[in-house]
């Protein structure tokens, strides 16, 4: 089962979800993965602690001109979508911040005067923290695009692994391109939100992403239960979502998760809870309840 | 004109918050301009009640269509689209439209013409009025992308509007992360406060904002929220920040009356005048006066 944790607002405790229920979920059954798809401020890593053994560079595919071959007709510049190719004069000039790699240069060049080389974006890597198996993409700093990085990452996690119990992505924060990537093929779309005017804004746009865009089963997670108002409830009740679990606002957690490691083992009342929502998760088979 | 951005690194860490009450200050004694550039989660709006004045259709791109009448279903788009954004549909190809990136490569190798490209709406952009001032903000689609460009343009109706009113600063509320929304927003910023919360996950992402900033040679100042929930991680982002040449300019307590306030749909330091506000006054004051090391300063 592929269940993916999202939020739209940032910081409403994604990565708490995530962490807490590969940490519990692993010690009763076989492997689970948890991918950390939040490639610009990837977290999970410092709460799970993993050996990481390997690592992989992503790149683009980004267009060399041969200048030997060129004829400086334009079709390159012509069929970019991404205006990452000028022909000025005798001169090709390549942005290749702009482009995309979508290797339509290279393919309509009539001479055949384009070859494509990478360009790098970041790196993936992966690794294990007891029968965790966590795998992470990271951006490099300056670099736009974070979506091909999110692409790789989940080419290449799960090589290798067999058939893991539970495969948890822990997606970015926002409602854009990057989170259509990590949510792409999962079963499941678990949202983490806080009950609070924010919460409740990011949390409609990403229903909109997940459930009537994607058309995923969605299920919510109410993080810092018993703050704020009763916005997000409502809005639960009336479109119909499953509030799958409510973790209290409780100073304790803040300050496990300040300090780093795992939070279900400073306080393991919450293991429970988290038991509870994968059995949830189970029993619908990844469907909504 | 100054332009200051509120960026963070990790998300929830206040941005918007801090954006709101500083926001409140500056409409009391500075003519303000300020510009939601969270396009995609886009809060700043819940606390200013806009009264939108004018909105505009955003494309940022392109999408691409295929006509199941001339598909013969040939394969030869599937083959050439890296996005994996073309699916077998029994005997056609179909677009996905929610992961086609608009660079028409099916368009250009489709042997039967089947493909058509249009424009793809991305989002809205508005110019509002506030009682605090005017605000540009947007909305992206669900999904959709091209936020980046949709900040430049939420970025550039604020610097027209800022140009225009006289305004002395454009304040704008950053996104999370460190790629293409937040690089766009950053771009032309005098000063970029970064909102961080003391504790493994906030100093990790610091330093990623931080590596940012410098990337780009935009000038930075920290404001550490939640300041006394844990007294050992606040050190370690202040001496990170220390060692990093970036002033401290501000430290906020937790306090539940933040909550109160957004529930309130107010900037904190309208709502109440507690320790919260009292430290965001601080903060509005150091960022006016010139401390030592800080550029961008009004």
């Amino acid at each position: 089962m592929i269940v993916t944790v999202a939020s739209g607002k940032g910081g409403t405790g994604k990565t708490l979800v995530a962490t807490g229920l590969a940490a519990v979920v692993a010690e009763s059954c076989a492997v689970v993965c948890l991918l950390d798809c939040d490639v610009e401020a990837p977290n999970a890593h410092l709460f799970l602690k993993p050996a990481l053994t390997g690592c992989e560079e992503v790149s683009l595919p980004v267009p060399q001109v041969d200048l030997a071959r060129c004829t400086f007709c334009g079709r390159c510049a012509e069929v970019c979508a991404f205006h990452a190719l000028a022909v000025v004069g005798r001169q090709v000039l390549t942005f290749a911040e702009l482009c995309h790699g979508c290797g339509s240069c290279a393919r309509q060049c009539p001479e055949g005067a384009i070859s494509e080389v990478p360009r790098r974006l970041g790196v993936v890597e992966w690794g294990w923290a007891g029968r965790v198996r966590l795998a992470r993409g990271v951006l490099d700093v300056g670099q736009a695009m974070a979506t091909p990085v999110i692409r790789r990452l989940k080419q290449r996690a799960l090589e290798g692994v067999g058939g893991p119990a539970l495969v948890l992505l822990d997606a970015p924060p926002g409602n854009a391109c990057a989170v259509v990537e990590t949510l792409r093929g999962s079963d499941f779309a678990l949202l983490v939100t806080e009950p609070t005017p924010f919460g409740l804004h990011d949390l409609e746009i990403a229903v909109q992403v997940a459930r009537e865009e994607l058309g995923l089963p969605v299920g919510v997670v109410i993080n810092r239960d018993g703050i704020g108002d009763g916005g997000v409830e409502g809005y639960c009740a009336h479109a119909g979502l499953p509030i799958l679990l409510r973790i209290p606002f409780d100073r304790r957690i803040a300050a496990a998760c300040a300090a780093g490691g795992l939070w279900v083992d400073a306080v393991p009342e919450y293991r429970e809870g988290m038991r509870g929502l994968y059995r949830t998760l189970q029993e619908t088979g990844g469907a909504a309840p | 004109m100054k332009q200051w951005v509120v960026l963070s690194g990790k998300g929830g860490t206040g941005k918007t918050t801090v954006a709101a009450a500083l926001a409140h200050l500056a409409s009391q004694e500075r003519r303000l301009v300020m510009a939601d550039a969270d396009v995609d989660a886009a809060n700043l709006e819940l606390l200013l009640a806009p009264i939108i004045q004018e909105a505009h259709e955003f494309s940022g791109g392109m999408v691409a269509a295929i006509d199941a009448s001339r598909c013969t279903g040939c394969g030869a788009c599937r083959v050439a689209c890296r996005f994996d954004a073309i699916v077998q549909d029994g005997d056609v190809c179909r677009v996905a439209a929610i992961a086609c990136e608009g660079c028409a490569a099916c368009s250009y190798v489709c042997p039967a013409g089947a493909v058509t490209m249009s424009d793809r709406p991305n989002g809205q952009w508005f110019r509002s009025e506030t009682a605090l001032g005017p605000l540009c903000h947007a909305r992206l689609f669900a999904g959709q992308e091209n936020s980046g460009k949709l900040v430049v343009q939420v970025k550039q109706c604020a610097r027209l509007l800022a140009t225009e009113r006289g305004a002395d600063l454009l304040l704008v509320d950053g996104p999370p992360g460190i790629g293409c929304p937040v690089i766009a927003t950053m771009t032309g910023a005098d000063l970029a406060l970064l909102v961080v919360e003391p504790g493994v996950s906030g100093f990790h992402d610091l330093e990623r904002i931080l590596a940012a900033t410098r990337h780009f040679r935009v000038p930075a100042v920290a404001c550490l929220n939640k300041a006394d929930i844990s007294p050992a991680h606040t050190s370690e982002v202040e001496a990170l920040c220390a060692a990093e040449g970036v002033p401290v300019v501000g430290h906020i307590p937790f306090d539940m009356v933040v909550t109160e306030a957004m529930v309130q749909r107010r900037p904190v330091t309208a709502y109440c005048q507690g320790p919260v506000s009292q430290a965001l006054r601080a903060l509005w004051h150091t960022l006016q006066g010139r401390p030592e090391g800080m550029e961008g300063q009004l």
